[in-house]
């Protein structure tokens, strides 16, 4: 497993074409949306979660991260019955806590990627979970047990979807 | 300052965009008009709900063209089944429909107004709201057909949920499995402890016909008026499981036993089906009750929007029949004084002695009021409850002639 410690020379910075910058987000948003009705099971992925990790750790720029997770997750606040921003919050901080790891960690192998995916999945939740109790005022009920295991499938599934998204790197 | 916005600027910009979410949040949540965001949600329901409706609706029409075109395979044997289960079923409808013409003639004098729906709306469910903790389902119908905030959304099963927000050509669908959702339901029958739950028929006329004459044990799939009905609120967990919620811990509510809406909350029409009860446990002072919804919300396809409800009396027509519904209720209770008094008369048909003394019909003297008619009842008569006295409503006195006395005027006896 490679997890090391670079410099900011070493580490390869990545940009997108912007189809593919808007696309796989739109694209992630509208799965998250479409396939649970009907495949339930697949709610426990958070596309849109995935899309703004991989954006984060392969731009390695901190404030397109958060601004990248500020609007995935901000759209996909609007298509549920919360108020607009529980999703903004949590992945904006997701967004550049990505991109600030990528500028200082090389994350490009699978057993790195299933590790920062699994990490980010529970502070993204903690972190939902917190707006909601405090800022929303709404109960919600915390269960490591799905916690865990909700992590354990996303990191899964973003080992398999960081690779095939890496086909649309462009090396600057 | 300058200095260290410019040095931590990566930071600089995550805390102001932080504060502008944070702001913008407790913006929302103090405002009581859920139209400040409205823009913001038309533009991404507009970007998704096309595709999504696009996709459904081809899905829809492939599906269509194979198992209506090319897959019909054992039509003819399901043909054929179909056509014994509508003889059984217009079997089943003579004796419903004799029931419900009694029910409408019963609710006819008791001044009773129900709502019912009287237009459903088909819609197809297009999307969700893409999150575990917002349970939240769009319809392929919007503004544009008709469709209204706080309409009811069923399925042929039972009750899915209301609408929620309403957009051109789509409808947001808040499910009865969310935590923010909220529905006045009823057990559909009380029951003693220990009662059979298994038999979950309603308590309709055709279980007062099968009490036994005389039998003064309470049908336990029947309330009395006394004891009524449970009621609850139907709302979700954070896990999404449906719960009932606020019933006391002292009711007896056990897995089996089916939650029907109880109407109270003005937007479903009493009696559909919610769901079935699977666990009951003790929480606080209330019970904590966790239901198998009806209907299969992980799975949802077609819906329907009930559109129109309204407050309806059964017409009163009815009631001008050839036989009155208290006489018909009256002549299916035990004890009901006769020419030919059954009370006299042993199971195996042998008489015996009167020890009650009912007057025979033609014997009771005329009676003025609910008051005298009450009295005149003879002791070990069922307990016909008096309309006048819960609803207020002025009954003729001969209602409470003796049921046999008016049924049959020539003084046969019931047969």
């Amino acid at each position: 497993m490679r997890l090391s410690q670079t410099s900011p020379e070493q580490v390869e910075v990545y940009r997108f074409n912007w189809l593919v910058a808007s696309l796989v987000p739109a694209l992630a948003i509208f799965f998250q949306a479409f396939i649970p009705v009907r495949l339930h099971f697949v709610s426990i992925f958070d596309f849109p979660l995935l899309v703004t990790i991989f954006f984060g750790v392969a731009r390695r720029n901190p404030v397109s991260g958060l601004f990248t997770g500020c609007i995935i997750g901000l759209v996909q606040d609007s298509l549920t019955h919360h108020p607009l921003g529980v999703y903004g919050i949590a992945k904006t901080v997701v967004g550049f806590g990505a991109s600030s790891l990528g500028a200082k960690l090389d994350v490009e192998n699978a057993a790195s990627r299933f590790l920062v995916t699994y990490g980010f999945y529970l502070l993204h939740q903690f972190l939902y979970f917190s707006v909601q109790r405090v800022l929303v005022r709404e109960m919600m009920n915390w269960s490591w047990s799905h916690e865990l295991l909700a992590g354990l499938a996303n990191a899964l599934a973003a080992v398999v979807l960081f690779a095939l998204l890496d086909r649309f790197k462009q090396r600057i | 300052m300058e200095n260290v916005l410019s040095r931590h600027r990566n930071l600089s910009v995550l805390a102001a965009v932080l504060v502008a979410q944070v702001l913008g949040l407790a913006i929302q949540i103090r405002s009581t008009n859920p139209e400040q965001t409205r823009l913001i949600r038309i533009w991404a329901i507009s970007a998704v709900t096309p595709i999504e409706r696009l996709i459904v609706h081809s899905q829809g029409g492939l599906y269509g063209i194979w198992h209506n075109y090319l897959y019909l395979r054992g039509v003819r044997q399901e043909n054929r089944d179909l056509k014994a289960e509508i003889e059984r079923l217009r079997l089943q409808q003579v004796r419903l429909n004799e029931d419900a013409s009694q029910a409408r003639r019963l609710q006819v004098l008791l001044g009773f107004r129900e709502r019912y729906s009287i237009q459903t709306l088909p819609a197809q469910v297009i999307g969700s709201g893409g999150s575990e903790q917002s349970r939240v389902v769009y319809l392929d119908k919007g503004g544009k057909d008709g469709l209204k905030p706080q309409m009811a959304v069923i399925t042929s099963s039972g009750v899915v949920g209301k609408i929620l927000q309403v957009y051109s050509s789509t409808a947001q669908v808040l499910l009865i499995n969310d935590q923010s959702s909220g529905l006045g339901a009823i057990l559909e029958s009380s029951h003693t402890s220990g009662s059979d739950t298994s038999n979950n028929q309603a308590p309709n006329s055709q279980a007062l016909n099968n009490q036994a004459p005389n039998s003064q044990a309470p049908n336990p799939q029947i309330p009395t008026p006394q004891q009524g009905r449970v009621h609850g609120i139907v709302s979700g967990s954070p896990a999404g499981e449906t719960m009932l919620e606020k019933v006391l811990l002292g009711e007896d509510v056990q897995p089996g036993d089916r939650v029907l809406t109880s109407g109270g909350d003005g937007i479903f029409p009493k009696g559909l089906p919610v769901g079935t009860v699977i666990k009951v446990s003790q929480a606080d002072s209330f019970l904590k009750i966790r239901l198998h919804p009806s209907a299969d919300l992980s799975r949802l396809e077609e819906v329907l929007v009930i559109m129109k409800l309204e407050d309806v009396a059964p017409p009163a027509t009815d009631v001008a029949g050839s036989q009155r519904a208290v006489d018909v209720l009256a002549a299916r209770l035990p004890g009901v004084p006769a020419k030919t008094d059954l009370s006299q008369e042993t199971p195996d048909g042998q008489k015996k002695p009167d020890t009650t003394a009912a007057p025979a019909p033609d014997s009771v003297p005329a009676p003025t009021g609910p008051q005298n008619a009450s009295s005149s009842r003879p002791q070990n008569s069922g307990p016909l409850p008096v309309p006048e006295a819960q609803h207020g409503k002025t009954l003729k006195p001969e209602i409470f002639k003796p049921a046999a006395a008016v049924a049959n005027p020539a003084g046969n006896g019931p047969q």
